[in-house]
């Protein structure tokens, strides 16, 4: 992880978890995070896969420790909705040109939210154990209820 | 302004995101849901400042961003502020002709929460609104001070256990009912003001593009479900939202140029509030016998508001 912010290499923030303490005054005052190796003028017309993320974005970091279930993905019964995409709170939902392509497993900490707004039936997205195999859990889908609730 | 097609989910979908994940707010968390739906609501440039709060940080975690766009932090209260110095520097810029792209789009955004937009960063708020700078404010309301671990703030609603207004043997949590800021905001002349919430997408990205395209200085305050300090499974953050819109503990209304109100949804089965309560376990002990009347009471002031609400909009005044 590259961490070199002109400036603070030797002063401030750095120093807070090492050795040296600092005071106050010597602290430097603030930090600015540069998620883009260049300057960006457009970011809202270019697409994540084709942005050039630096290691200060999140993007490049992962979440994926946190989970304990995981939203599967079955692309046979989903409808194409986007309702899982409109509400997953961590970006994880992948849709591009109207379709939902799959779940961005760095990202998801496995809230379930996307299951629970899925509208099939049966649902296209189900939970499962973090570490089961995708194919298994695709083979074990459960068939259409005859009716919800 | 250049806004995104919100035609339909499908069309709304094509967007590319400007809010990262792999920040660390907790699983089902409704801020990161609003966030992304304001972002994603436009193409233009957007200059975000944000309060101190669980937002906050979640998403500038050293040595990380989640922020696709120009964001800042200063400090707990001043969001309002940090926004109307960055909107007066641009406007100032471009006058003078120094702007690097004067052309390109540009929209003014502060998030807070409630605790430091309808307490303490109050004052802030309030300034800022009667300034008339040009941007858009909004309050994601999870009706506690939820990143220092569940304080209750003037937005908790009466007979919320918080824990500074602890329900027990001698309480029954918050005595004090929630602030009506959105009525305080609308008294600032403000010309756009709504609450909203992210279970009904269309209209909360209808009323950010209303927002972001109304010159001056607009307030939006957003009903934002907390898994962690409302007590409720992180899969159920949108069915929450649904109860709180459907029994209009969180009705959904815009008053434009501080007096024409406009209801923005009517549930077509409107919900008690109490199927809204028992989905949360900080209003778990109002099922016992002697706490009953603080539901009554809670029937009976959202009763009495939504009545409020609909007459105005009648009376167009
Ligand atoms: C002046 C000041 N007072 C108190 C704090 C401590 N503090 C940090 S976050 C927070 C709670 C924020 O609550 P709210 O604004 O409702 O946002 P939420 O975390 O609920 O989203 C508090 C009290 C602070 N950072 N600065
Ligand atoms: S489980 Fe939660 S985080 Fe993961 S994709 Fe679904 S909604 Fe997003
Ligand atoms: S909510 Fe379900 S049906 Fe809709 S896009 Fe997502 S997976 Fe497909
Ligand atoms: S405590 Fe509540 S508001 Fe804060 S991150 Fe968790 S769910 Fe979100
Ligand atoms: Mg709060």
């Amino acid at each position: 992880m590259s961490q070199n912010i002109p400036g603070t290499a030797k002063k401030g923030i750095h120093e807070l978890g090492a050795e040296t303490k600092v005071g106050w005054d010597e602290v430097t005052q603030g930090v600015v995070l540069e998620p883009f190796a260049e300057p960006v003028k457009d970011v809202a017309h270019i697409r994540p896969e084709e942005r050039n993320y630096t290691d200060f974005s999140s993007y490049t970091a992962t979440v994926a420790s946190w989970r304990v279930l995981k939203p599967v993905y079955n692309s046979d019964i989903c409808i194409d909705c986007q309702n899982c995409w409109v509400w997953c709170p961590d970006t994880s939902i992948i849709s591009r040109d109207k379709q939902m392509l799959g779940i961005d497993y760095d990202h998801c900490k496995g809230c379930g939210v996307c299951v629970e707004v899925c509208p099939t039936n049966p649902k296209s997205l189900l939970m499962f154990d973090t570490n089961e195999n995708l194919d298994v859990a695709l083979s074990q889908w459960p068939e259409k209820k005859k009716k919800e609730k | 302004m250049a806004i995104t097609s919100i035609k339909n989910l499908k069309e709304f979908s094509t967007v590319n995101e400007r809010f990262e994940g792999a920040h660390l707010l907790c699983p089902g968390c409704a801020h990161s849901m609003i966030v992304r739906e304001l972002m994603n609501a436009t193409d233009d440039n957007l200059v975000i400042s944000t309060n101190t709060g669980c937002l906050e940080v979640s998403t500038a975690v050293y040595p990380y961003t989640s922020w696709d766009t120009s964001w800042i932090h200063i400090g707990f209260e001043n969001a309002a502020s940090a926004i109307s110095g960055a909107e007066a520097m641009y406007k100032a810029r471009k006058k003078k002709g120094t702007l690097k792209d004067p052309d390109a789009p540009v929209k003014f955004v502060a998030f807070g929460g409630d605790g430091s937009s309808y307490d303490i960063g109050f004052q802030w708020l309030s300034g800022a609104i009667e300034r008339g700078h040009d941007f858009t404010y909004i309050v994601l309301d999870n009706e506690n001070y939820a990143n220092t671990g569940g304080q209750r703030s003037s937005s908790t609603p009466i007979g919320a256990h918080t824990s500074t207004a602890q329900a027990g043997s001698h309480s029954y949590g918050k005595t004090q009912k929630k602030k009506d800021i959105v009525a305080i905001m609308a008294a600032h002349g403000a010309p756009y003001v709504a609450q909203l919430a992210p279970n009904k997408w269309k209209i909360m990205a209808k009323g950010f593009q209303k927002a972001l395209d109304t010159e001056g200085a607009c307030f939006i305050n957003s009903v934002s479900p907390c898994t962690t300090e409302w007590k409720f499974d992180p899969k159920d953050t949108i069915n929450v939202a649904d109860l709180a819109t459907d029994s209009l503990m969180f009705p959904i209304y815009e008053i434009i140029e501080g007096h024409e109100l406009n209801i923005l949804y009517r549930p077509k089965n409107i919900i008690k509030v109490e199927d809204y309560l028992g989905a949360q376990g900080r209003y778990k002990h109002l099922f016992k016998p002697e706490n009953r009347h603080v539901i009554d009471r809670i029937q009976k002031d959202v009763d009495a508001k939504w009545e409020y609400l609909q007459r105005r909009e009648e009376a167009r005044v």
